[in-house]
Parts: C-alpha cells; structure tokens; sequence
C-alpha cells in the first residue's frame, strides 16, 4: 500500500469513458470510479469481472419456489386440509394448480429482496454506514476516477489525467 | 442481395409436393361411408388400442394404455345410456337404435374431418407466423423502435405470405360453408335445428357473416402489409421523413385495426369449432402464441441470412433482443395459457370444463407436452443472458417453439373437429411440409426482391450502432 491514490475529476461521463480506456491503455491501475449515475459499458471498460447476481438470483428463486411447494404442502394438505370449490384436498399434485400462484409470487418475491439484499451486503452498505464516497459532488454532477500512482510518476499522470479531459486533478497531501 | 439458391428452390418444392401427397393420402383414406368408418372404428377397438367409442365393449380391459381411452369411453357410454333411460318410458328400443345411428353418424364425420383438419392447422398456423410478425413489424414502426430498423425486409419478406396464405385460408372458409367439410358444425343447418344453444348465437355465427368478417380481416391486413411495405421501400430514396412518418401514423393505426379483429378472428376461426365453449381471454391467447411464433421465425430467418453473409451490421446485440422477445412472449404465453385453465378448472362450471376435459382424457400427449416445449425449454435453455446471443441456441429454442405452437394449434383445432380419432400422421405431417415449403418459398421469393440490409430510413443509424 505504498502507493498513493490521485483523484481525476470530470464533468461528462463521454469523457470519462475515454479518459477510462486511455488510462487502462498506459498501464495506470485504476482503483474506483465515482459517478452520480450508472454510466453504460463502464463496468466493461474498467475490466471489471461479469456480475454474479444473476445466477444468485435464480438460487433465490429456486428457493422461494421450494418454500412455497412446501408451505402450501403444510398449510392446505397436511396440517388442515379444506373443501374449497370442491376439489380434493388430500393431494399436493391435483391442487397445484390452485396454488401456481402462490409458488409464483414467491419465487418473485425471493429472488426480488434476496437479490437486493445481496446487492448491499456485496456492496458493504448496511443501514448507518457512513458514506464512502470521496467527494460529495460526486453524487451531483461530478464523476471522480481514482487512480494508483507509483513513485516518481507522478507529474507523468496529472498530465495525462489532464490530457484526457480532467477538470482538476487533486493528489493527496503530503 | 439475396439469392434464392436452386438447391433450396428444389428443396421448398420437393417439401411441397410431399406435402401434397400426404394430404392427397389423407384425403383418400378417410372413409366414405358410415359403415366403413364403423368398419374401421371396429379394427382399431380389436387391436387393443382401446380407440374411445369402440372401447365401450372391453370395460374390463386393464392395459396400460387403454386406461385413459377407456374412462372416456366408459363416460360416453353412460351418457347415451341416460339419455335411454330418460326417454325408456317411450319405445326405448328405436331410441336406443336412433341414438347408435347418430353417434355413428358423428364420428363418421369426425373422421372425415380428419384431413380437413390437418389441413387447417397448417394452414392457420403458417398465416398466424406472417400476421405476428406482420404485429411485430406495426409495433416496432408505431414505437419507432431504434433497435430494429435493420431487421425490417426480413420482416417485410416474412409478411409477404399473407397474401397466398390469406387467400388458401379463405378458400377454406368457402369450401366449409359450402359443406365440403364438417368442421364448424354451427354451419350445418341440421346441427343448428337441434342445438337452441346455436340457434342463440346464429345471428354471429352463420355462414355469410362469417365469410364477410373472413373477407374483411384478411383484406385489411394485407391492404395494411403492402401500403407499408411501399412507404418503407421508398424510405430508401426519400430527401426528407413524409414516408417515414406516415408509415409511423398508418402503423398506429393499424394496430387499433389489428387487436380488434386478431380477437374476432380467434373466436370465428379457432373458438367456433367447439360452438358451446367460450373464453374471454381467447384472443390474447391466440395473439400470444402466434406473436412468440413470428418472433421466432424473424430471428430464425436473421440467422440464416446472416449465416449467408448478408446482413452484416446485424449484430449479436439484435439477435440477443429477439431472443428476449422469443424468451419473454413465450413467459407471456403460459401466464395466459395458465390463466384460462385454472379459472376454468377452479370454477368446474360443467360447460366450460368439458374444453379441457376432451383434452385431458383424449389429448394428454400433445397437451402436456406442448406445455413443456412452449414454456420448460424457453425457460430454462436461453434464461442466461448469454446463451441468448450464441446462434445455434437460439435456432434449437427457435425449433422448439415452433413445433411446441403447431401442438397448442393442433390442440385448439382437433378435440373440437375430429374428438378423439387424432393422430398426428401421414395427413397432418403432410399438411407441416406442404405449408412449410409453400411459406418458405413464398419468403424466400420476396427475400430477393430488394437488398436485405435497407437504407434511408432515419432510425438506421441507430440500429446499426445498437449495442447491449
């Protein structure tokens, strides 16, 4: 951890996009990015891995899926089955039909708050938690590209932050 | 340009002609007498196959196979008996002989139906493809979708087939208004004189309305297809948007024109043969099921252009969103497949639920298994987001959804035409590849009519430059 972090700020996300590939071009780590707002492709240009929560979703919607068919197993067949409509009570697989939505809305409703919750637990936000970003101005209209300097390059990289369109680069007080 | 290869020309005839011969064979095995249906009828029950009228005799037979069959026959067979034991107090023995005569008489025609049949359900099916996709070209114009520009004389080529398929279809019509078939029972006038419950609905439901409506749907979509067909092709020469924008207002329009008469259409052409049953979503659902079909063919036909070298700018993004369309409408499908039945199966309101009795007894193969192609296999195979853009996934699933709708057809037209004499043999395989090859040389044909990437239009710089 010797090395010391530089702040690029921008005002236009076209800009960041290409400051972004450039930067990665010359061979600068990038540590995070900051933007008001989810900026397309940006995650492909930082070369970050594919996202997970896709196939944790369809976990958690196989789950909820599980634990509808069994609580509607408990509710309506085994613990007190009921004569609704007539149909016979005694069986999971001749009511199912009945039941589709609430193995639905379950399935949805998992694979829903789970995903969210993963989301934050992945993203280290919890209810409390301080604020991490950097600058407040961040939230509004500013994006900030946090980049790793290695020693002795440091007037090489505010060049080339400025050089791809940075408005202002901060480095870090001594 | 496209080329319309001669290999391929000769492979779209050879399936024709097979297909012709297959009919041809279904035309000419259907009995012509009653008693040569009874004769046949009789075979089958000897055979051991348990067919459902001429089970009644084997109620002890316990095979596997013949359970289903059996429970059915068993249910006619009590039936007639009430309907004996009602009128016994009269001269229970010629009643007992007339009722034997008409049930005769009934699956004479349900026989004879058979190729007719066969017939129809390709032959719907085929124009159904052309007018979703004719549904998804109106909305792609009407959103001024930005994706899907580059895709629009593919899907102009595919809607060309309204016009052969939309005049056979109406042919159809004629011949069974003019009794050559037994299909729409509410047509014959010996059926309705006995049946008050068609005599409620004559005023809809007879034969010149019927054909007038036929006329004036058929006619409107293909007016629709080719005025926006012409106002596309001159996108490409225009100086400035007039034809861009009133292609915009004629789709609008259109689609007001289309949701209406798709919804008539699915009760006159496809609700009607079973005159007693009804469903108010029906529409929606017949809409659902050819949608996902045309979907599917735009993306099968992309696919094999592409595969020819044209279509260049056609990027995997594109082909990534019509399979979210083949995945998403197919969803949409069972939600409303699943809607009708359960209301119905809930509610047990005995004239509702013989719809899907007649299937459960008689139909269980194509019925349950429709539900797995359509729904099971969409869902699980292009789920993930990258399986969607990976060719030859979306052609298996594209193959698979087709055949899964020809079954939900095949499962809307049969029960009610030829009950449970189905069978999906020579006659009805011969109808898949005669429409088959007619469609696919229809499309083929106006395929090489103009360059299959087009230009000038104001959204296809957004389409080419569209990206996931």
């Amino acid at each position: 951890m010797a090395s010391k972090i530089f702040r690029a700020l921008y005002n236009d996300d076209d800009i960041l996009m290409n400051a972004v590939k450039k930067v990665r071009e010359e061979k600068h780590h990038i540590e995070e990015v900051y933007t008001p707002f989810p900026v397309h492709g940006l995650d492909k240009a930082l070369g970050l891995d594919e996202t997970r929560i896709s196939m944790a979703a369809f976990i958690y919607g196989c789950l909820g899926l599980t634990v509808a068919t069994v609580m509607m197993n408990y509710i309506m067949i085994e613990d007190w089955p009921q004569d609704i409509g007539g149909k016979p009570s005694f069986s999971f697989v001749q009511n199912m039909p009945a039941f589709v939505p609430v193995m639905f809305e379950m399935t949805v409703f998992f694979a829903a708050h789970l995903m969210v919750i993963t989301f934050y637990l992945r993203s280290k936000m919890w209810p409390f938690k301080k604020a991490e970003n950097p600058l407040p101005s961040t939230t509004s209209d500013v994006f900030l590209m946090e980049v790793a300097v290695k020693e002795g390059e440091e007037k090489a990289l505010t060049e080339l932050l400025l050089d791809t369109g940075a408005i202002e680069v901060q480095q870090p007080k001594a | 340009m496209y080329q319309f290869s001669q290999r391929f020309k000769i492979t779209t005839f050879v399936l024709m002609g097979l297909g012709l011969l297959g009919l041809a064979y279904g035309f000419l095995s259907a009995p012509s007498t009653v008693e040569e249906a009874k004769a046949i009828v009789a075979a089958h029950a000897a055979d051991g196959h348990g067919d459902a009228h001429g089970a009644t005799s084997d109620h002890g037979n316990t095979t596997h196979e013949s359970v289903a069959h059996d429970e059915h026959g068993t249910a006619e067979h009590q039936s007639d008996d009430a309907h004996a034991t009602e009128e016994s107090h009269h001269e229970a023995a010629t009643v007992a002989e007339d009722h034997h005569a008409e049930h005769d008489q009934h699956v004479f025609d349900q026989m004879r139906n058979r190729p007719w049949s066969a017939f129809y359900v390709s032959a719907l099916f085929a124009f159904l493809i052309a007018l979703g996709v004719l549904a998804f070209y109106a909305v792609n114009r009407a959103a001024q979708a930005g994706w899907s520009p580059l895709l629009f004389r593919v899907m102009e080529g595919i809607t060309s087939y309204l016009i052969p398929g939309g005049i056979i279809l109406f042919v159809f019509f004629v011949l069974s208004a003019l009794h050559m078939n037994h299909l729409f029972v509410w047509m014959d006038p010996e059926v309705v004189a006995h049946d008050e419950l068609i005599q409620n609905k004559s005023g809809y439901l007879n034969s010149t309305f019927f054909l007038i409506r036929a006329a004036i749907f058929i006619g409107g979509w293909i007016f629709y297809q080719q005025f926006s067909r012409k106002l596309s092709l001159a996108e490409e020469t225009a100086t400035d948007t007039k034809s861009f924008v009133l292609n915009f207002r004629v789709s609008a329009g259109f689609l007001v024109f289309f949701l209406v008469t798709e919804s008539i259409m699915s009760w006159d052409w496809i609700m009607s043969v079973d005159p007693h049953w009804f469903s108010t979503l029906f529409g929606w659902y017949v809409f659902a099921s050819f949608f996902v079909s045309g979907i599917t063919t735009i993306a099968l036909f992309t696919l094999y252009l592409k595969s020819k070298g044209l279509l260049e700018e056609v990027n995997n993004s594109h082909i990534h969103d019509l399979a979210k369309f083949m995945f998403g409408i197919s969803i949409f499908w069972t939600y409303l497949w699943f809607s009708q039945f359960m209301l119905i199966w809930y509610a047990d309101i005995p004239e509702e639920v013989t719809y899907y009795a007649m299937r459960f007894e008689s139909y269980k193969v194509p019925f349950l298994g429709m539900l797995v192609l359509n729904f099971l296999f969409p869902l699980l195979v292009i789920m993930r987001s990258d399986y969607k853009r990976i060719p030859w996934f979306v052609q298996t699933v594209g193959i698979i959804i087709l055949t899964g709708h020809y079954l939900d057809f095949y499962n809307m037209i049969m029960p009610g035409t030829v009950g449970a004499h189905w069978s999906i043999g020579i006659p009805e395989i011969g109808g898949i590849l005669f429409f088959a090859g007619l469609f696919l040389f229809v499309v083929a044909t106006a395929l090489t009519k103009v360059p299959v990437t087009p230009k000038g239009s104001p959204l296809l710089g957004e389409s080419k430059h569209f990206h996931y």
